[in-house]
């Protein structure tokens, strides 16, 4: 092994060294492993199975010397606790699933599996993936006997982002190369953006949702975390591909190499600015990161074009319908009849129910439930859902007349950089209207990414969106990898990891 | 139009969500709040506009499938119910529905 630490190292590197075999698959499980438990003061982990980890690694370094290794051999990763998997606890975040053993593995599990990748454990995330601050998570991170905060490495007294909260920080820290995370309204790319990482988001329907435990089914996407865009781009050519049988939404477009175009010269790129996106709500020390990395684009030979994505305002309240709406649908499959949290005392089979879901959610979610039950119930479902869907195909029709003049649009991921824990704490509105910038993207299907830009107030990381017309993954990837060959700040670190 | 807290207990029955008196108060003031924002979304002139349900579709035409109605998945009873409340002889056990 060189003298470089194994968590210095990102996934293309990491995975090299266990093809050349100067390092094995269970080192590499066994450093992370470590690291995991150091800094579990961090709340990124809620579960680890050793066991199952080393037995995971030792299978791929047998496949190494073999000659059978896939892509990822050996490269140790840790999913979002939304993800079921075999072996390790499945919670989403929530009380109603504590302890709860999946009987399978998510698509998107298994195929990181047979590209090589090894599980390291669960990532801590909000309930249901319903948070931008990853402070509803309801279950007790590992070494913790109750729900703690997680805690954003660049500063422990700050919210990491959410919901892929734990993921965020796992990256950022260095516990793991690489993380999946889930995005419905921009719980990829707001909490890579917070932690200094980068994340994408693929578009709706490329990554199968099989085995993500559902949240809004027409917005909710799987996506990697890691620290570069290279990095991104091996694990998502892993994660994408069609799954006809098991998600009736998975699209039938095949999966893809979306390391080929990394180096392709971005000469020439037009970069949509969206006015929405730089108005009064942006602070000041976000806008000059965003700035300088727009800069930086014109250094490389990209042109800025000015856009407009005119219903920006709006995709809060439309999002704020629909994803209730069917999250309240998603949920009722949780009564404490088959599976979960069951209430200990009730009169009959309706009181059952009550009881089990009231102790079973936490308040963002019961929330979101109410929101969602009331706009799909008879008489308001015109009023409130339909023209939520109305107005979504508004705003994916404004990116459609937007990408007319650009190939990629560029902006802030989120308004300010992360916010100190509890700030938001009374006022979950606070927490939704932060997701202004995230959400048009979300509620168009489109892919995103957010990008390492620079540093704001405390010093804070600051992530610059990215976001691709569909089916535009490789071209996002490539902006990211070019920006991230003339800038360093995907490589810097957190004083202490 | 402001919720009253008639609305929140019929809404939370449709949701079989028991909430306390104070729970149900402070959902009251949050749903109202809310509701506030979402006023901005009704003035919208939408007329003519079909609404949008898997994203892609703006764009192309996507179809829903269905796959062949044959069992695809093996019996594993026991995998499946290692995670249930309450078993006995391989049934899930509910409260008395029928009287």
């Amino acid at each position: 092994m060189t003298s470089t630490a194994l968590h210095d190292l990102g996934v293309a590197q990491l995975a090299a060294e266990l093809r050349e075999r100067r390092v094995s698959a269970v080192e590499a499980a066994q450093h992370f492993l470590a690291r995991a438990q150091a800094h579990q003061n961090l709340g990124a982990y809620v579960a680890v199975n050793p066991d199952i980890t080393l037995a995971q690694a030792r299978a791929q370094d047998a496949a190494i010397a073999a000659g059978t290794a896939g892509p990822l051999a050996g490269v140790p990763i840790a999913h979002k606790d939304i993800f079921v998997t075999k072996g390790f606890p499945s919670t989403a975040g929530s009380k109603m699933l504590a302890g709860y053993q999946s009987p399978f593995d998510a698509t998107v599990v298994t195929k990181l599996a047979d590209a090589g990748a090894v599980t390291l454990g669960k990532l801590n995330c909000d309930e249901f993936a319903m948070g931008s601050a990853n402070e509803n998570s309801a279950v007790a991170p590992m070494g913790f006997d109750a729900p703690a905060p997680v805690r954003n490495p660049w500063a422990t007294d700050r919210i990491p982002g959410g919901s892929s909260g734990g993921s965020a920080v796992a990256v950022a820290a260095r516990l793991a190369p690489a993380v999946t995370g889930t995005d419905t309204g921009g719980s990829i790319r707001q909490p890579a953006s917070f932690c200094g990482i980068t994340g994408i988001k693929p578009t709706y329907g490329r990554a199968s949702r099989y085995g993500m435990i559902a949240f809004a089914s027409s917005l909710d996407q799987a996506g990697p975390m890691a620290r570069s865009a290279e990095d991104c781009a091996l694990l998502l050519s892993a994660m994408c591909g069609p799954d006809p049988d098991r998600d009736s939404t998975s699209l039938d477009v095949p999966a893809e190499n979306f390391s080929a175009k990394l180096n392709d010269s971005i000469d020439g790129l037009r970069i949509g600015i969206p006015a929405e996106f730089f108005g009064e709500g942006l602070a000041p020390d976000v806008r000059a990161a965003v700035d300088g990395a727009l800069k930086e684009y014109e250094k490389l030979g990209a042109k800025l074009v000015p856009i407009s994505l005119p219903r920006t305002q709006l995709s809060i309240p439309v999002y704020y319908i629909i994803a209730p709406a069917e999250a309240s649908s998603n949920l009722s499959r949780f009564d404490g009849v088959k599976f979960g949290h069951r209430a200990k005392d009730y009169t009959d089979l309706v009181d059952m129910y009550k009881k089990t879901r009231a102790e079973g959610f936490g308040d963002e979610v019961k929330r979101r439930i109410m929101i969602g039950a009331y706009v799909l119930s008879h008489g308001y479902y015109d009023a409130y859902y339909l023209q939520a869907q109305k107005i979504r195909r508004m705003i994916a029709d404004d990116f459609q007349n937007a990408f007319k003049s650009c190939d990629v649009i560029a902006g802030p991921v989120a308004p300010t950089v992360a916010w100190k824990l509890g700030d938001h704490g009374n006022d979950p509105l606070a927490d939704y209207l932060a997701d202004i910038f995230t959400l048009p993207g979300s509620l168009a299907g489109l892919p995103g990414m957010s990008v390492p830009a620079g540093f704001g107030e405390g010093g804070m990381p600051v992530g610059l969106q990215l976001l691709g017309n569909y089916f535009q993954e490789a071209r996002l990837l490539n902006a990211a990898h070019r920006l991230q060959q003339a800038t360093d700040f995907h490589l810097r670190r957190p004083e202490g990891f | 139009m402001a919720l009253t807290p008639q609305d929140i207990g019929r809404i939370a029955n449709l949701a079989r969500l028991e909430l306390t008196p104070s729970e149900s108060e402070r959902m009251l003031t949050q749903l109202n709040g809310f509701f506030d924002i979402v006023e901005q979304m009704r003035a919208v002139d939408t007329s003519g506009v079909t609404p949008l349900a898997h994203p892609v579709a703006a764009i192309q035409d996507v179809a829903l499938r269905l796959r062949e109605d044959v069992a695809s998945e093996p019996n594993q009873r026991e995998a499946n119910q290692q995670s249930a409340p309450a078993v006995e002889r391989g049934l899930f056990l509910v409260p008395k529905v029928i009287e």
